[in-house]
């Protein structure tokens, strides 16, 4: 009996090792060969470096002006995620609190678009970016990522300002409180939880998307990250240090912040797929 | 007593009061409203319905102004210019979903399941190690993959050298018929972590007693998987589904990375995003001028075929939950 059951967990671990090996591979692979010579690389592709070499990186740095990116899908990511939370906390709070076929509808509507890929309505929004005067502008992007980051927003913020108990709310009520007050005051305070679950399930997105910045990004100064490195890549295709390096650069951040904090991660963006 | 408490303009002056504090109220919810409404309406949903009206719109320049009716999708089905391409990212995306579904999805309940069992020392490890790949951009995956499969340098193929399988080594993204198959596990190694941890989430809720239950009338492991976990598991895989559906019919990253926004070797990775990409935003060969008619038609076909799928997980979905109740 104990016996089969050893197997059974040597088993498992075994399926498990060899997958880890499949994922950890490749991102080693990449990381490692990134500071090697360019020689080196095609020698030795597994082990770890001779020497040390960070002429990938200083090139595709300065050649990519990724300090620039960086700060560009900073600003985006940054400000896209505060203006979900914010407008898609105050939303979800009238939603919440206000019964009426009008609030029905409106958190229909919002809800709708939690299966519809923006994406689909590109050759319009191009037109609507272009005419509010915002391509080529890091804004346009902002404003289409929190429209995106809408209907996840007010459905899990409902959804979880409906289970704050109506005491608490109803006390300040009565003392006179406004409800911008009882929100500031009471509301935020609470949902931090259900906050941290929308940013972290709209964060990856928005720091990875393409489409975007690729159709309505023109001049280097608002380039992001993404599409940083897929004009890098595309010159250093045969250079693989540099190529490498780019590619390590723009998931190093991503990585080391998952790694600090990989169980809210999974939490978030489980949560938010299931809602989804 | 309490009525008067929680309502103190009652006291004063009745319902004249209540209405005025009612219509107050309202007011605030509106405001409050407003600013969400406003984005989501502007850069959502609008340019979304938009976009299908423009379907039936042709003409130069950014808003095609000239109305024709269904002319546009009559182009997309029968000038071969579009026909042949229309069809044949309709296929390949056919494809590239359902090697998610084989290969994605049935590693994510197999690495559940596994990870399920408490006894499992570094679970958690695993758990992180699986999800791990869902972080990165999908263009990093894609480059990454472009370089270990390739037949220079290619990793792959060296690894398969050095286990004496040399024989199989390939020019993965440039060979037809493997390279679709390829940009699909490239993607499946990437998402596999989302269905892993919905499945484990689902199997979490499975009581332990049922399984107990089951092992003391003789169940064995396999037993208990199928006819016990996996019945319970049926909410999720719908839902694991419906996001693998909606997920990959829009896909455009991993190819655009992997293979460009012709889909090499010779379309042969075509998706329908990549094809919307190129007839709508960059310009389709030979043409190489962007139609935003035809664009806003595959746009159109890409939103039905999603409401399609979405709709029949809804029905079935609702059908279960009126037998549950």
């Amino acid at each position: 009996m104990t016996r089969r059951i050893d197997l059974n967990m040597v088993a498992a671990h075994a399926i498990l090792i060899t997958w880890s090996l499949v994922v950890l591979v490749p991102i080693w692979t990449m990381i490692i060969n990134s500071v090697k010579p360019r020689r080196e690389i095609f020698q030795n592709p597994f082990g770890l470096p001779s020497e040390i070499t960070f002429e990938g990186y200083s090139s595709a740095w300065l050649a990519g002006r990724f300090d620039l990116y960086f700060r560009n899908s900073l600003i985006v990511t940054v400000v896209s995620l505060l203006l979900i939370l914010f407008i898609g906390s105050l939303a979800a709070y009238a939603l919440a609190n206000w019964r009426s076929r009008v609030s029905g509808i409106m958190y229909i509507y919002f809800i709708a678009g939690l299966m519809i890929p923006i994406r689909l309505g590109t050759i319009n929004l191009f037109t609507i970016v272009q005419r509010l005067g915002l391509s080529d502008n890091l804004f346009g992007l902002v404003l289409i990522y929190t429209a995106m980051g809408m209907p996840i927003a007010t459905f899990v913020l409902t959804s979880f300002i409906r289970s704050v108990p109506e005491e608490l709310t109803e006390a300040a009520r009565i003392d006179g409180a406004g409800e911008w007050r009882i929100y500031q005051r009471i509301i935020l305070p609470l949902i931090r939880p259900a906050m941290a679950t929308v940013a972290i399930f709209n964060i990856i997105p928005i720091w990875n998307d393409l489409w975007f910045p690729l159709i309505l990004i023109r001049t280097q100064e608002s380039r992001t990250v993404t599409l940083g490195v897929t004009l890098l890549f595309g010159q250093y295709q045969t250079d693989w240090t540099r190529a490498l390096a780019a590619l390590s650069l723009a998931a190093i951040p991503v990585l080391i912040a998952y790694l600090l904090m990989s169980s809210q991660f999974i939490k978030g963006l489980t949560a938010g797929a299931l809602k989804g | 007593m309490a009525d008067t408490v929680l309502t103190p303009t009652r006291i004063q002056d009745g319902k004249q009061e209540t209405a005025r504090w009612h219509a107050q109220r309202r007011r605030t919810w509106i405001l409050f409203l407003i600013p969400a409404l406003v984005v989501y309406t502007v850069f959502m949903a609008f340019p979304l319905f938009n976009s299908m009206r423009l379907s039936l719109y042709q003409g130069q320049g950014l808003t095609p102004d000239r109305f024709v009716g269904l002319e546009n999708y009559a182009e997309l089905f029968t000038n071969p210019i579009w026909r042949d391409r229309f069809f044949n990212a309709l296929g390949n995306t056919f494809i590239f979903f359902f090697i998610h579904m084989l290969v994605q999805n049935t590693l994510g309940l197999l690495f559940a399941t596994l990870i399920s069992n408490p006894a499992l020392r570094g679970r958690n490890v695993y758990r992180a190690i699986v999800f791990l790949p869902a972080t990165l951009s999908i263009l990093v995956t894609g480059f990454l993959w472009t370089l270990i499969l390739n037949p220079r340098w290619g990793m792959l193929n060296q690894l398969l050298e050095m286990v004496g399988l040399g024989s199989l080594a390939r020019p993965w993204l440039g060979d037809k018929a493997l390279a679709l198959p390829a940009i699909s596990l490239v993607s499946s190694w990437q998402w596999v972590g989302l269905p892993t941890m919905l499945f484990l989430a689902g199997l979490l809720t499975i009581s332990d007693d049922l399984v107990e239950a089951a092992k003391v009338d003789g169940a064995s492991g396999w037993q208990i998987f199928w006819r016990i976990k996996l019945p319970l598991l049926k909410p999720v895989i719908g839902i694991v589904s419906v996001l693998t559906f909606v997920g990959n019919f829009n896909a455009f990253d991993v190819v655009f990375a992997m293979a460009g926004a012709r889909g090499e070797p010779g379309y042969a990775t075509d998706l329908l995003a990549t094809f919307f990409y190129r007839t709508a935003i960059a310009g389709e060969h030979p043409v190489a001028q962007p139609n935003m008619g035809i664009g806003a038609a595959v746009a159109t076909i890409m939103f039905l075929i999603l409401m399609t799928g979405v709709s029949i997980w809804l029905y079935f979905g609702r059908e279960r939950r009126d037998t549950q109740a």
